[in-house]
C-alpha cells in the first residue's frame, strides 16, 4: 500500500531550538524518568545545569539518548559499557572523518 | 509468509542451552547492529537476529516454535495451524519498537503486543507516539535548502491487529544549514493517539526525521564544516599565486601564499554549511607534479634540478 502525499511538509531543525526537560526526554525516549537519570549519572547525557530539579537537556541529547537505549537493549550491556560503546564510536568517527582526508 | 528458521538464523542447534543462545545473539548483535556495523545489509540482519532472539530466549514461545518448527524449513511456504497458540501465554514482547516478519506477525504478533502496550499506559494514550526515521541526502539540499522526497517505512497496525509496515512518501522541505546527525522535526506526522480521552481526537505524535549526507565528489563534510582538496602546482605552491577554486556558493579566487605545501590549509570563512552559525569551507592543498611527457618537460626538471640544491631527506638522517 502507498499513499501520496503531493503536499510539502516543512518543520525546524530539531536541535536548533529545543530545549528538553527530564519529562519531554524520557517521554520521547520511551521510558521512565529515572532510567535518564541513570544516563546522566553514568556521564553518557549531559544537563545544562546541575539541579535535578531544573534538568534541561539541549536537543541534541534525544539523539544520544536513543542511541544508548539502543545499545543498552540490544546488546544487553549494562551502562559503564553503553558509555564507552558510544566514548569509542565517537573516536572512531572522528579517525574515519580524518582518514577521509588523506586518501 | 515464508518459514523462518531461528536457529539457523542464530547459527545455533535446536537443542542449544539458554545460555548458549544468549552469547550468540550477543556475539551477533555487536556484528550486526546498525548502529556500530559497517556490514551492508546489517539493518536486515539484525533485525531477523532481534526477532529469532525474541522467540528462542522466552521458554514459552520456544516451545510453541519448536512444536511446529520440526517439519518445516526456512523460506519454506508456511501457515500457522488452525490450533495455533492453544495452550501457550506468551509474556510480554519488551521494548522492542521494530516491525517484525508477517512469521512473526502471524506467531505471536496480537498476544506480545497486548500486553507491551499496557505497561505503557503510564505516559498517557491522548498523545499518539513519535516517529522516528532516517534518510541519506545530498549536500546541496543543506547547502542551498529545497524540496526533497522521501519514501519511509512506517509501522502501524491493521485493523486486524497486526503491526505492519507501509511505504509514505513525503515531499519535505529540507530547512537550509542541517547538519548531519540533526532532525527535521515534523509536527504531528507521527502517529495517531491510541486512546484519546472520550469525545477527543487526541493529538498525533510528530515524526523525527534525522539527515546524513552522500559523500560528494568535491567536499567533505566535518561537523559544520566543509573540506575540498585543492590541487596546485609546484610553482603556485612555492611562490605563491591567485587560483580558481570552487565552493558551494560558486567559485572564488584565492590567494595561495608562498611555500605553501601538500596539507597546507586555507580557510574560507562562512562559506560552509550555512548554519547559525555557518561553518567554514577548507582548501587542503595538494601539490600536484606536472607529468614528464616530452623532453621539454624533461629538461625543465633537469635544470630545477641544477639549479636548487635541495634533499627532501634531510630530516631522515640521509
Amino acid at each position: 500500500m502507498s499513499q501520496l502525499e503531493p503536499q510539502v511538509l516543512s518543520g525546524g531543525i530539531f536541535e536548533e531550538y529545543t530545549v528538553l526537560s527530564l519529562d519531554d526526554l524520557s517521554r520521547m525516549c520511551r521510558v521512565e524518568s529515572q532510567h535518564i537519570v541513570a544516563l546522566v549519572e553514568e556521564g553518557i547525557l549531559h544537563s545544562e545545569d546541575s539541579s535535578r530539579a531544573d534538568w534541561h537537556f539541549s536537543g541534541a541529547t534525544l539523539r544520544r539518548a536513543r542511541l544508548a537505549l539502543r545499545l543498552e537493549r540490544d546488546l544487553e550491556i549494562n551502562l559503564a559499557g553503553v558509555a564507552l560503546a558510544i566514548q569509542l564510536m565517537e573516536e572512531v568517527e572522528q579517525l574515519r572523518r580524518e582518514l577521509a582526508g588523506r586518501f | 509468509m515464508d518459514f523462518k528458521d531461528y536457529y539457523k538464523v542464530m547459527g545455533q542447534p535446536r537443542d542449544a542451552t539458554d545460555a548458549q543462545i544468549k552469547q550468540a545473539y550477543r556475539k551477533l548483535a555487536r556484528k550486526y547492529h546498525p548502529d556500530v556495523s559497517k556490514e551492508k545489509d546489517a539493518e536486515a540482519r539484525f533485525k531477523e537476529l532481534g526477532e529469532a532472539y525474541e522467540v528462542l530466549k522466552n521458554p514459552e514461545k520456544r516451545a510453541a516454535y519448536d512444536q511446529l518448527g520440526l517439519n518445516h524449513r526456512a523460506g519454506e511456504e508456511f501457515r500457522p495451524p488452525p490450533d495455533w497458540g492453544a495452550g501457550f501465554e506468551f509474556s510480554g514482547a519488551g521494548p522492542s519498537d521494530s516491525v517484525h516478519s508477517d512469521f512473526f506477525e502471524a506467531l505471536f504478533g496480537a498476544a506480545s503486543r497486548g500486553r507491551s502496550r499496557d505497561s505503557r499506559g503510564a505516559f498517557g494514550q491522548d498523545k499518539g507516539e513519535d516517529h522516528h526515521a532516517k534518510v541519506l541526502l545530498d549536500l546541496e539540499s543543506t547547502l542551498l535548502g529545497g524540496t526533497r522526497t522521501f519514501t519511509l517505512q512506517v509501522p502501524h497496525i491493521d485493523p486486524q491487529g497486526h503491526l505492519v509496515s507501509t511505504k509514505r512518501v513525503l515531499n519535505v522541505q529540507v530547512p537550509k544549514g542541517i547538519l548531519p546527525g540533526q532532525h527535521i522535526r515534523l509536527k504531528l506526522q507521527g502517529a495517531p493517539a491510541l486512546a484519546p480521552a472520550p469525545g477527543t481526537k487526541g493529538t498525533p505524535g510528530d515524526l523525527f526525521i534525522e539527515v546524513e549526507f552522500q559523500s560528494h565528489p568535491l567536499y567533505r563534510i566535518d561537523g559544520r564544516d566543509l573540506y575540498l582538496d585543492l590541487p596546485v602546482s609546484p610553482w603556485e605552491a612555492a611562490l605563491g599565486a591567485s587560483v580558481q577554486a570552487p565552493t558551494p556558493q560558486g567559485n572564488v579566487e584565492l590567494k595561495i601564499p608562498a611555500g605553501s605545501h601538500t596539507g597546507s590549509k586555507l580557510r574560507l570563512k562562512s562559506r560552509g554549511i550555512p548554519a547559525a552559525p555557518p561553518g567554514d569551507l577548507y582548501a587542503v592543498l595538494q601539490v600536484t607534479l606536472p607529468p614528464v611527457k616530452d623532453d621539454k618537460a624533461r629538461e625543465a626538471y633537469q635544470a630545477m634540478a641544477a639549479a636548487l640544491p635541495f634533499n627532501p631527506r634531510i630530516a631522515l638522517g640521509v
